[in-house]
């Protein structure tokens, strides 16, 4: 059924021949009996932006504690700037935004980033630092007492002031509205015009669209599919019809255009490609067919259909 | 589809392309000297961070300062182990004032920050991960300093404590130096209670603690059961050695009590080391 999607999964590792700034190599990372993530492979070369894209829980955060040497995998290979992500050389040259719940808040800005600037041989100066943040009105006020808005760009401040050639962006725009979100992603593509390598985790295939080289989807704690941005929409690019309907599973199945079908408790739910000549198939042979609805097939089917088809023999 | 912004923006006029060499055995750690400087200022702002807040800076200052004044200025001029009340106060409640400062300085803070997540960013950036500790200790100590002084000065100016040059100064390093087995004790603490009930979690030690170790009460006028109890425990320790410095000691070996906290301060450490390596093994999403 699934055939007519595109297969970008590749299973074999890409050739070794350019330099891998950044990469997992078979990694597996399990907390206790859950399995964060599965033999997972991917790589970030110079320059690139790459995203980490899936749905909440699917290792995205494990993925990238593992890349700053934060956790250490069961198996497989952590890879960064060709050393360990523990030693602090390599540190050195990475800078990380992460999801905290509570930075210190009797802190001034301009006292944080003074701070996290001595621990890199080359930082940025304190003017260019806080430039970068949009943070100069600011500069003296306590964290406390910043705005969330505010909050997230001198994380990515704290991030970039060490002036470091790979950065881990984990979620940088989440809570953020549209227009925060807009100017976010500015910042994040000069950041790439400058030479920087990004790894950027998302839950937003619009943001992955938006910035990223390259996109890796991951679910469930294994990675689904690699591609370009364009590769990735294709994806999601069908509708789901849901109805109640008296056709039998296998009949809707057989009808020209239906990828996938299954029941859910009374309802059945059918993937197309197009939805209007299904449709039009599906009233003509049950005029009862009832609760009718259409919608765009979102990530979260794309993730599920995908998996299933990793999972078959 | 991805417009690169060409304009200089915040950075300096020419930034050489990042060099995406693999680290090498010749590529240089810091220096000696740049390691000190980031220990520096870790301390600073770790002091600053603490200043600024209230409810740390100011209890643990003025509680051991009130229950001084309560108790042993104005209960009035009695002798206990032969000396004047109010200079062998400063002693006990000094154990008193540098166990809060130390406590609440390294447990409450660690709790929050690991809980909470700052001590992942913290750990994933180039920070010597030992300074983060170290500061800790220092904050605390400054802050420990302080309440011995103040409480010396009480004494002096309203207790009519007049000690040799040589007594004070034992007593204040003996106390000052006996802040470190409760810091050890607070990053013991602090990987294992939760970042909310953190206060609550210290304090039930904290309290009962004092207490049983004869720091509010002189040790002699505890009930007996207290008393042998209170051979078990750390703070008794530091409290005969602090009143030893001043002449009012149980006459049993110096260096009994300093094997005691030292031994306390290796078991605390051992503690907090094994919570450093559980927290590797957390659960994140």
């Amino acid at each position: 059924m699934m055939a007519t999607m595109p297969q970008i999964w590749q299973p074999s590792p890409q050739p070794a021949a350019d330099f891998t700034v950044a990469g997992l190599e078979g990694v597996t990372k399990s907390y206790g009996a859950v399995k964060a993530l599965d033999r997972v492979e991917f790589r970030i070369r110079p320059g690139e932006l790459v995203a980490l894209l899936g749905p909440n829980g699917a290792g995205k955060t494990t993925a990238v504690r593992l890349l700053l040497g934060l956790a250490k995998p069961n198996a497989g290979r952590v890879n960064v700037f060709g050393g360990n992500p523990v030693d602090p050389r390599v540190r050195m040259r990475t800078g990380a935004m992460l999801q905290v719940a509570k930075v210190p808040e009797t802190l001034r800005v301009r006292e944080h980033i003074d701070l996290f600037r001595s621990y890199y041989p080359h930082p940025l100066s304190m003017s260019q630092s806080l430039a970068v943040g949009g943070l100069q009105e600011i500069a003296n006020r306590r964290f406390g007492d910043l705005s969330g808005g505010q909050r997230q760009r001198v994380l990515f401040a704290l991030a970039l002031c060490g002036d470091p050639d790979l950065l881990f962006l984990d979620e940088p725009t989440v809570g953020l509205d549209v227009e925060a979100r807009r100017a976010f992603w500015d910042e994040i593509r000069k950041l790439v015009a400058r030479g920087k390598t990004v790894l950027l985790t998302t839950h937003y295939l619009q943001e992955a669209d938006a910035l990223a080289d390259r996109v890796v989807v991951i679910n469930q704690g294994r990675v689904v599919a690699q591609g370009t941005p364009t590769d990735i929409k294709s994806l999601t690019a069908g509708k789901t019809i849901r109805c109640l309907t008296n056709l039998g599973l296998g009949e809707v199945l057989a009808l020209p255009g239906v990828l996938q079908a299954r029941r859910d408790r009374e309802a059945l739910h059918i993937e197309v490609s197009q939805a209007e000549p299904v449709l039009r198939e599906l009233m003509a042979r049950d005029p009862h067919l009832s609760a009718l609805e259409v919608t765009s097939a979102g990530l979260e089917e794309a993730f599920l259909a995908l998996t299933q088809e990793l999972a078959r023999p | 589809m991805k417009t690169a912004a060409k304009d200089a923006g915040p950075y300096p006029g020419e930034i050489a392309m990042a060099n995406f060499k693999a680290v090498t055995n010749s590529e240089q750690a810091r220096s000696a000297d740049q390691t000190l400087r980031i220990y520096l200022k870790e301390a600073k702002y770790e002091f600053l961070k603490n200043l600024r807040i209230p409810r740390y800076s100011l209890s643990v200052i003025f509680f051991p300062l009130m229950f001084y004044i309560l108790f042993g200025l104005v209960m009035g001029r009695q002798t206990v182990g032969g000396v004047n009340i109010a200079a062998y106060l400063i002693g006990t409640y000094g154990v008193f004032g540098v166990m809060g400062a130390s406590l609440f300085g390294t447990a409450s803070g660690l709790a929050a920050e690991r809980g909470l997540g700052w001590l992942e960013v913290k750990r994933a950036s180039p920070m010597p991960p030992f300074a983060y500790f170290v500061a800790k200790v220092v904050m605390s100590t400054i802050f420990s300093s302080a309440v011995v002084l103040l409480l010396l000065a009480m004494g002096i100016a309203f207790g009519g404590v007049r000690l040799p040059l040589a007594q004070t100064v034992r007593l204040v390093t003996t106390l000052v130096a006996g802040s470190l087995p409760f810091c050890a004790m607070g990053l013991a603490l602090g990987y294992f209670i939760g970042p909310n009930s953190a206060p609550a979690f210290i304090n039930l030690f904290y309290l009962p603690l004092s207490f049983c170790s004869g720091l509010w009460v002189p040790f002699i006028f505890l009930p007996k059961a207290v008393r042998q109890i209170a051979q078990f425990l750390p703070p008794y320790h530091l409290a005969q050695l602090a009143l030893e410095a001043i002449g009012a000691g149980q006459h049993q070996s110096n260096w009994m009590h300093w094997e005691v906290l030292l031994g306390f301060t290796l078991i605390c450490l051992g503690i907090a080391r094994l919570g450093f390596q559980r927290d590797e093994n957390k659960l994140y999403g």
